[in-house]
């Protein structure tokens, strides 16, 4: 009787226990969603602002600048913008820009992963050496190598040409080849040794057992080199002088030059089209961009 | 993805600890290194047929790299370092003047001297803010809440943006006189000031610009963060301790290789900060912003002082390593590996 009791006393208070807990918890939910909710506003407030700006009339650009919704909405500042300057639309500069990105993007990502395999599943002499002098190059500065890199491709006659920026790209990158490394490691060694015996080589190893299963750290690697590419600047600007060669970033940087510009709409909506395929990319594969930085430290 | 976890604790160890080990072998001797390795290797492959010593394969597959390496790393180097003592520009003759550049940057090139200050102020100033910010941001979305995936995507994006000309461009026009910036402190009745033609803000505008983009330090600290036990949390909250108690002593000590890892890689970049200083402030006012690359840049192709660029190039070079070096010797003393305890 008396433990009856007890136990039902104990259950109600409980019971009373975890009402209020719940209730804590709601509220902390609650606060926590518009904490960090609003916060996440306030971060990307910088970025809806340049896709507002790109769409207010020339006046409104600094008058109603603070605003997020134009007053009229300027479709036009897009084709006003494309137009270029020098007589030579954005569909060149595009143009330009996907040569580079792409082609860097095909011959890094696939020399990356060739170099991975090799590191992560044969055996060779001085395997730990070249390991360790390529996880040194990480700390190396472009800057070193840019001088002597533009004097060669100087002399070469290669200025204005794409063979400056996509050439070096065929050593791989470092990051890409240590997130197919450790993709590779993951791969159970039970499938090399069953394709062993049954006659495999090396490369018919890689080609049909490993590559097929790669997938998702190669996109990982394309969006990545995509990326660097795509937003890349200082090798564009050095080798690539002639407005004709221009790529997007390089292009907007002339076409958004303080002095020049009379509509600041069309300026603004070239920037933000410029990160549309970044954004599209992000929107698709965010996955791949989060996991690929969760597990080799991108970037 | 399910295998990420244990190839995110792999990682986290053996990316530290590989950098650490070529730190350990330019010091004293690469055998030693590679004897590691190697033990490493054979422990790994003990027992798999598939591993058999083909030197043939192996070099071949490397190759990609390794001749990248020679034809636009080691030979461009070995160029840069030969044009490191001379006065060559890209024009004309070249002679050979010895230690000159060197001496000419370190006693009477003002400019270096200012694109040295403003470098390390930067770094100063954006690396540590960003590292304590990434890891605030990432304890907030280090739960299971719901919608918590959808927060990170929108955190990140600024990063993804980040490196764009457009965003540098963007930023200018946010601070700029008629700017975003202005027209919010004027709104709180505060004069309209030129945040990019002040000596006194202009950095700041950038070193905003950078915790801005706190994106990536941010996901590794959560992929840390996902890697701390739980019971480890359970254990010390019977115990009743509090939640900054777990925090000094759980979280942080454990999430040592990755802040050493973090401030690393975010050192390096900062030095290598080019796009942002040069469309944003340019290097003004008053050199400022003169960052190190963009100094590098101003000197190599717009005065076309290639040889002096070369030395200017060198001793950056030389700066990265030693302080590189010298992070690796002081992690000892902070940095908590768990295999200190087993």
């Amino acid at each position: 009787m008396r433990a009856s009791v007890n136990r039902s006393l104990l259950d109600g208070a409980d019971q009373v226990l975890h009402r209020r807990r719940q209730r804590r918890s709601t509220a902390r939910a609650v606060l926590y969603h518009v904490g960090v909710g609003l916060f996440g506003l306030l971060m990307l407030y910088p970025v809806m602002w340049l896709f507002a700006s790109a769409l207010k009339g020339p006046g409104e650009v600094w008058t109603n600048v603070t605003s997020l919704i134009p007053q009229a909405w300027r479709w036009e500042n897009f084709s006003d913008g494309w137009r270029g300057f020098g007589g030579i639309t954005f569909a060149t500069f595009y143009k330009n820009s996907f040569i580079y990105a792409g082609g860097a993007t095909l011959i890094s990502v696939t020399a990356s992963a060739f170099v991975a395999y090799g590191f992560a599943r044969v055996r060779f002499r001085g395997k730990a050496f070249w390991f360790a002098v390529m996880m040194l190059t990480i700390m190396l500065p472009e800057q070193v190598l840019l001088i002597p890199q533009y004097i060669i491709f100087a002399r070469l006659g290669w200025l204005n040409t794409f063979y400056p920026l996509l050439l070096p790209h065929m050593a791989g990158s470092v990051f890409f080849i240590l997130l197919i490394v450790q993709f590779i490691r993951g791969i159970p060694r039970e499938l090399d040794e069953a394709a062993v015996i049954d006659g495999a080589n090396q490369f018919a190893l890689f080609g049909r057992v490993i590559l097929p299963q790669l997938t998702p750290a190669l996109i990982t690697a394309a969006i990545f080199s995509f990326y660097w590419t795509w937003e890349d600047f200082l090798q564009p600007l050095i080798y690539l002088t002639d407005p004709r060669m221009y790529t997007v970033s390089v292009a907007l940087r002339s076409f958004a030059d303080p002095g020049g510009v009379t509509n600041w709409g069309a300026v603004f909506a070239m920037l933000a089209l410029s990160l549309v395929p970044v954004f599209v990319i992000f929107v698709f594969f965010q996955r791949y961009i989060v996991d690929g930085i969760a597990t080799s430290g991108l970037k | 993805m399910d295998h990420t976890d244990p190839v995110t604790t792999d990682l986290a160890g053996r990316r530290v600890d590989a950098a650490g080990e070529t730190t350990a072998a330019r010091v004293t001797d690469g055998t030693r290194l590679a004897g590691r390795a190697r033990r490493r290797d054979r422990a790994r492959e003990d027992g798999a047929s598939a591993g058999r010593r083909n030197d043939l394969a192996g070099y071949l597959f490397i190759s990609p790299w390794l001749v990248g390496f020679f034809l636009f790393g080691l030979i461009p180097m070995g160029i840069s370092l030969f044009l490191a003592f001379t006065d060559y520009d890209i024009l004309g003759d070249w002679s050979w003047i010895g230690l000159d550049n060197f001496e000419r940057m370190f006693t009477r090139d003002i400019r270096f001297r200012s694109s040295v200050i403003a470098t390390f102020r930067y770094v100063a100033l954006s690396v540590p803010l960003r590292l304590l910010f990434a890891l605030a941001i990432a304890m907030l979305l280090n739960t299971r809440r719901r919608g918590v995936y959808w927060y990170r995507a929108a955190y990140y994006i600024p990063s993804v943006l980040g490196a764009s000309v457009a965003v540098a461009i963007m930023w200018r026009q946010l601070f700029g006189s008629q700017g975003v910036i202005n027209a919010v402190t004027a709104m709180l009745g505060l004069p309209r000031t030129s945040w990019l033609g002040n000596p006194d803000t202009a950095i700041w505008t950038l070193v905003i610009l950078a915790l801005w983009q706190f994106g990536s330090p941010m996901l590794i600290f959560l992929a840390g963060l996902r890697q701390i036990p739980r019971e480890l949390y359970e254990a010390s909250e019977i115990d009743g301790a509090s939640y900054w108690s777990q925090f000094l002593r759980i979280t942080l000590p454990l999430l040592t290789p990755i802040i050493f890892f973090n401030l690393i890689m975010q050192t390096i970049s900062g030095f290598k900060v080019f796009t942002q200083a040069f469309l944003i402030t340019g290097g003004a006012p008053l050199d400022t912003t003169l960052f190190y690359s963009l100094y590098l840049y101003q000197r190599a192709f717009e005065s076309f002082q290639m040889g002096y660029a070369a030395a200017v190039a060198w001793v950056l070079l030389a700066i990265i390593a030693v302080l590189t070096f010298f992070s690796f010797r002081l992690s000892s003393y902070w940095v908590f590996y768990e295999t200190d305890v087993k």
